[in-house]
């Protein structure tokens, strides 16, 4: 069994005892330690099921690597899935729960398919469900989803706030062990701005538990050391907890800070983003250890010797009494001589090489009385919950039993592999270092900026240091080379420590164990934990053709979970290119893709959450609008009323009062979000007759024209009113979603294009609050405000003048968008509520009330008028609407004049705007298809038109539509037919598309 | 005339690690024009009472200055009361210059941040290295705060002064305090 011993854990604070559960269990852990190793503290070796057999699962690393200790965490709006046991520390009150299984961890009704998993081999859902098609998406897939995933979704919103936080240094160093510390250190000295973050919540990675002599003293002196060094420097800023998570272009770097995950009550943000722009990056990431592929090690009590030796030293945690330690290296033997001075049992240690001699911690082994059997492997663990022994056989041969030992666990270790992600990220290439077995940063083919300088540099172990004067050196190194690139220096009488060195032998490379391993033995041995992908299925992929790395990796789902094959990748290529007969290096890697470790969708939206997810704008009289019953739509970003409801009212009642209203009385339009823009200069009349259809140049000052903007392919982009205000300024109108674009528009048009013409341009839409005051009653209300002649006389159709009204300074435009006697009256913004006022207290006699954005759609339909987004988008030209009118005849040139000239937009058959008219004055379903005989060749009926605009028209008692039609023009009084989606027809009269008061008298009194 | 009302009048909120303050309504106008021309940086002086600033640096004294906005465009600040004036002051002045010289005051809201951990509430919504090496006041940039436009200096150490459009100033005011939240101070700075 796996229990805290009486001594050891320096991570522990043992005065500090913490209650959490398990399962509904009470448990008792330490300050200090991690959920992983609390729980081995109280026994619970089985910690979860793995994803497609659903074998029970214990922990098999202390860190960031850790395939198989999933759980849920938390409950309600902070509950979690997939949480790591390694890497979640412990806290008072923590609830923790184990993840798919069913009913319960202990029994599982899905681990039958472990029985069938010879059923279950790689490639076997692409291959059993190909047949019948249609089988996949009724019977298959749900079926698969249902049974298939680890964690469950949350189903409470997340009660926490998250943040980004913007940084900026010289020296960005990842990873906080040794070699992290001292290129810190190092970089910091130089005095450039140095950020150092380290995912774990202690400093010195795993240096203190592998022991060793820096510059005459244990680590942990140098740790505290350099860290008081690191501290009193104010270039320097140091993170625990903090991971960094990716590397990209322009050395801009993600790291993610956990603030509140190990202290839940404490008040801020749970996590925090940081977005870092480092003109260098070190990668002091270490190395990760990697599992033997023998029968059986997927067995909870199997662990990486590493692991078991940080439970030991840093938990005072033993995993098992008697553990057999099985290795291809040296490093593993620290394990079994940790456990021995822990005064645990080790009753052998399997080495699968034969050394000619033993030296260093082979031979301190052996003086410990430790048993070591050179040459020999597991031939198959024994256990179905927890290991209960070994089979011990030779590596040389095919798994023959020599021996069996009982034991409760067992440390591996298949060698090293430098954590090289962050290195790759950006296109930082590997070498393959034959004598170590792994991949290693290439550094003649390093990631580069820009200026193509190398901004990655890797250090320690990261780069395939494993000594530890090694690491301490290439630290050193490494933080000189990146002051170099900086135009920085190590001052001088600064040195690398020097650490003592151990006598080492070769490690061996070794994937297979045994050497020789049958097809029986294969099956049972795991390459990923996580995704049940073995030995047995990687080879059966190279059998079937698979050849590449990544098509092998998407076949077998090997390293596809969420620990994105950290302990898998290097072992499963190995298995591959030993099936394929071919080198590793040919096989090459999979891609190493950001983040390094699963960080929490809600860090990356950050802010932007509940009331700030999105900015939301809001014209000076929105609170009104708010307080008077505006049920509001979205134009772009702003909130536009769509209609002002009153008592028990429907919307749609409302907007057919408020169209009457207007009609019969006095309407009020805040059209604050209409986009204005001034252009101005000698060229701005020029400028303006490329930028409009229109001829906008010969426009008198004090007058208005309608425009049509479009883009450099012909189709329309924007409409509005132009005024001229004088000899060489004019205010452009734009939609509501246009003012930004526009602006920008001709911005680019100015500064690519014609650049050396004279005009300046500036956005000043919201300069303004413009209210339009529509209806017959119009006139007499801005005479009761007073200031300005606002007669027929004084201010024409289409015409503006400047003036005061009520006391208000104001411009007002004679323009109309309903066909109604309408003014449009803008005012500086911080009294456009006082205004709105104003005119509301003088119209109360006259039958005023606002109107919303529906009102203002039926009011400008019934006259026939276009709107930008309605009856176009995107693909419609001015031709089509029957625009021609505001298309100049007299221009040179237009934005657009060209591309209509074009065959295909000048062809007889592109649909033209028409007004319908149903037959029984029932209301067209909005983009309803008109159609006719026979189908095309997709089997579909033919069409030939479509609804554009339709609405309920309370001023004509019926319902009215625009629409686009093949030769509609040319077909007035044909009706058209045009299904609707709930199974009936409509028919709908060919008419023209201004329904209401064709004259314009109304709008011209 | 009623009396000038900014969008959130005056709202302040100290709940959190910084003071925040709608201030204003301030006088704003945008001028374009040749900024390396005399006459326009005579007449720029005279309408912002303060020198013409080098790039992404402004002269602010009191509710005057200048900023600097683009190669061909700065934007004058004064009082509220004095805008229309000034503009028609500048226009005169400019009248043969090619330029442009509008008011923006009320296109604005005008946000200040104070207290010893303003720089990191900004850091948090801005793109900026804010190191107090990097960023000092006299600087000014043009940037974004969380998802919208902003433009921002330091009047003073500990204070930043932020320019937005009127119509998000409730999402700025908003986000400035989700950043200052109690508990989210950063120590990085």
């Amino acid at each position: 069994m796996s229990t805290r011993l009486a001594t050891g854990g320096r991570l522990l604070d043992t005065s500090k005892p913490l209650n959490f559960t398990f399962n509904g269990k009470h448990m008792r852990g330490l300050a200090g330690d991690t959920l992983a190793s609390a729980l081995l503290a109280n026994d619970q070796m089985l910690m979860g099921r793995s994803f497609k057999y659903h074998r029970p699962r214990g922990v098999v690393a202390s860190g960031a690597e850790e395939p198989n200790g999933l759980v849920h965490l938390g409950d309600e709006a902070t509950f979690e899935p997939n949480q790591r046991v390694t890497t979640t520390s412990l806290f008072e009150g923590l609830k923790a729960k184990s993840q798919n299984h069913w009913p319960s961890l202990e029994f599982d009704v899905g681990a039958i398919n472990k029985h069938l998993s010879r059923f279950l081999p790689a490639g076997f859902y692409y291959k059993m469900f190909m047949y019948p098609r249609s089988f996949w998406k009724h019977v298959y897939e749900p079926v698969i989803r249902k049974s298939a995933g680890l964690g469950a979704a949350p189903k409470t919103r997340d009660e926490d706030t998250y943040e980004h936080f913007y940084a900026f240094c010289d020296v960005l160093v990842v990873g906080g062990g040794v070699a992290g510390l001292e290129a810190a250190r190092t970089a910091g000295l130089s005095g450039a701005r140095v950020i150092l973050v380290e995912q774990t919540d202690h400093w010195g990675g795993r240096a203190p538990v592998d022991g060793g002599m820096i510059d005459g003293a244990s680590v942990d002196d140098y740790i505290t050391k350099t860290l008081a060094a690191l501290e009193g420097m104010d270039n320097v800023d140091i993170r625990l907890r903090t991971m960094g998570a990716g590397v990209y272009d322009h050395g801009y770097a993600l790291a993610y800070e956990q603030l509140t995950d190990h202290q839940p009550d404490a008040t801020g943000p749970r996590h925090r983003l940081w977005r870092i722009r480092a003109a260098q990056i070190i990668t002091a990431t270490g190395a990760i250890e990697r599992p033997l592929s023998f029968a059986g090690n997927d067995i909870p009590g199997v662990m990486l010797a590493s692991a078991v030796r940080d439970y030991v030293v840093n938990y005072g945690v033993s995993v098992g009494d008697r553990t057999v330690v099985v290795t291809n290296n040296d490093n593993a033997y620290l394990t079994a001589i940790a456990l021995k001075h822990a005064g645990l049992n080790v009753p052998v240690i399997l080495d699968a090489r034969v050394l000619p001699e033993d030296r260093g911690l082979v031979a301190q082994a052996k003086a410990l009385g430790i048993r070591v059997m050179m040459g020999h492997a597991i031939s198959s663990v024994k256990g179905g919950k927890r290991v209960t022994s070994v089979e011990i056989c030779s590596q040389a041969g095919e798994g023959a039993v020599l021996e069996e030992i009982p034991c409760d666990a067992v440390a591996m270790s298949g060698g090293w592999s430098p954590v090289v992600h962050l290195w790759s990220h950006c296109g930082g290439k590997l070498r393959w270092d034959t004598g170590l077995a792994c991949f290693s940063p290439d550094l003649d083919n390093p990631p580069k900026g820009a200026d193509g300088m190398t901004f990655v540099t890797p250090a320690g172990a990261a780069s395939g240091m494993f000594a530890l004067d090694d690491v301490l050196h290439d630290a050193f190194a490494a933080a000189d080379g990146v002051l170099t690139c900086l135009d920085m220096k190590v001052p001088s009488g600064v040195t690398s420590p020097v650490a003592e060195r151990r006598e080492e032998s070769p490690m061996a490379p070794i994937w297979m164990m045994p050497h020789g391993a049958s097809a029986k033995l294969r099956e049972k041995a795991w390459l990923d934990y996580q995704n049940d992908v073995k030995v047995s299925d990687v080879r059966l992929a190279a059998q079937e053709g698979f050849v590449s790395v990544e098509h092998a990796k998407r076949y077998t789902t090997l390293g596809m979970a969420t620990d994105q094959g950290k302990l898998s990748n290097i072992n499963g290529l190995a298995t591959l290119a030993g099936a394929l007969g071919a080198d590793i290096p040919t096989v090459g890697t999979t891609t190493f893709r950001p983040p390094y470790h699963p960080i929490s969708l809600a860090s990356i939206a950050g802010e932007a959450k509940d009331h700030v997810f999105q900015p939301i704008r809001r014209t000076p009289m929105h609170d009104w609008h708010e307080a008077n019953g505006a049920e509001f739509e979205p134009v772009g970003q702003w909130r536009r009323p769509y209609a002002f409801k009153r008592g028990g009212e429907s919307t749609h009642d409302a907007v057919m009062r408020e169209v009457t209203n207007t009609r019969q009385k006095l309407g009020m339009l805040d059209a604050s979000t209409l986009g204005k823009i001034i252009v101005k200069g000698p060229d701005a009349g020029k400028f303006l007759d490329m930028m409009y259809t229109n001829m906008m140049s010969t426009l008198k000052p004090g007058k208005c024209r309608y425009g049509l903007m479009c883009s450099e392919n012909g189709f329309l982009i924007d409409d509005g009113v132009v005024a001229r205000i004088d000899d060489d300024t004019w205010l452009c109108h734009t939609t509501t979603g246009g003012a930004e674009s526009i602006h920008a528009h001709m911005e680019e048009w100015l500064q690519t294009e014609w650049w050396d013409w004279k005009v300046y341009v500036a956005n000043v839409t919201e300069q303004y609050a413009q209210v339009a005051v529509v209806g017959p009653n119009a006139r007499t209300a801005l005479e009761k405000l007073g200031g300005m002649d606002v007669s027929k006389e004084a201010i024409g159709f289409m015409e503006w003048v400047d003036g005061t009204l009520g006391g208000f300074q104001v411009r007002v435009y004679r323009i109309s968008f309903s066909g109604e006697l309408s003014y449009e009256i803008a005012v500086d913004a911080s009294h456009g509520q006082a205004f709105w006022d104003a005119l509301m207290a003088v119209g109360a006699d006259l039958g005023v009330m606002p109107y919303g954005t529906e009102a203002l759609h039926i009011l400008r339909a019934e006259k026939g008028f276009i709107m930008i987004g309605d009856e176009t988008d995107g693909t419609v030209i001015p031709q089509d609407l029957g625009l021609h009118w505001a298309l100049s005849k007299k221009k040179d040139d237009y934005l657009g004049k060209r591309a209509q000239e074009r065959s295909h937009m000048t062809d007889p058959d592109r649909w033209k705007l028409v007004g319908l008219e149903t037959t029984d004055g029932a209301t067209l379903p909005d983009g309803a298809y008109a159609v006719t005989e026979g189908t095309n060749a997709n089997g579909q009926r033919n069409m030939i038109g479509r609804v554009t605009s339709t609405y309920r028209s309370p001023t004509l008692d019926r319902g009215i539509a625009m629409g686009l039609v093949l030769h509609g023009p040319d077909r007035m009084g044909e009706v058209l037919t045009f299904p609707g989606t709930d199974g009936t027809e409509y028919k709908a009269k060919i008419v023209d598309p201004v329904f209401y008061d064709k004259e314009g008298e109304k709008q011209n009194v | 005339m009623s009396e000038p009302v900014t969008a959130l009048r005056g709202a302040t909120d100290a709940a959190g690690i910084v003071q925040i303050r709608e201030i204003g309504p301030r006088g704003m106008i945008t001028l374009r024009g040749d900024l390396s021309d005399k006459a326009t940086i005579k007449a720029a002086v005279a309408a912002g009472g303060v020198n013409v600033p080098e790039v992404r640096h402004c002269n602010t004294e009191g509710e005057s200055g200048i900023a600097w906005m683009s190669p061909d465009e700065v934007l004058i600040m004064c009082p509220y009361a004095e805008v229309h004036a000034r503009i028609a002051d500048l226009r005169t002045k400019l009248a043969k210059q090619h330029s442009l010289a509008v008011n923006v005051s009320d296109a604005r809201a005008l946000f200040s941040v104070t207290g010893p951990h303003a720089r990191e509430v900004m850091a948090k919504l801005s793109p900026v290295d804010l190191h107090v090496d990097a960023f000092t006041p006299g600087m000014f940039r043009r940037t974004r705060l969380a998802q919208v436009p902003a433009a921002f200096w330091m009047p003073q150490e500990q204070t930043f002064n932020i320019v937005c459009f009127r119509s998000v100033a409730v999402y700025v005011y908003d986000v400035l305090k989700v950043a200052a939240q109690p508990g989210s101070e950063v120590g990085h700075f």
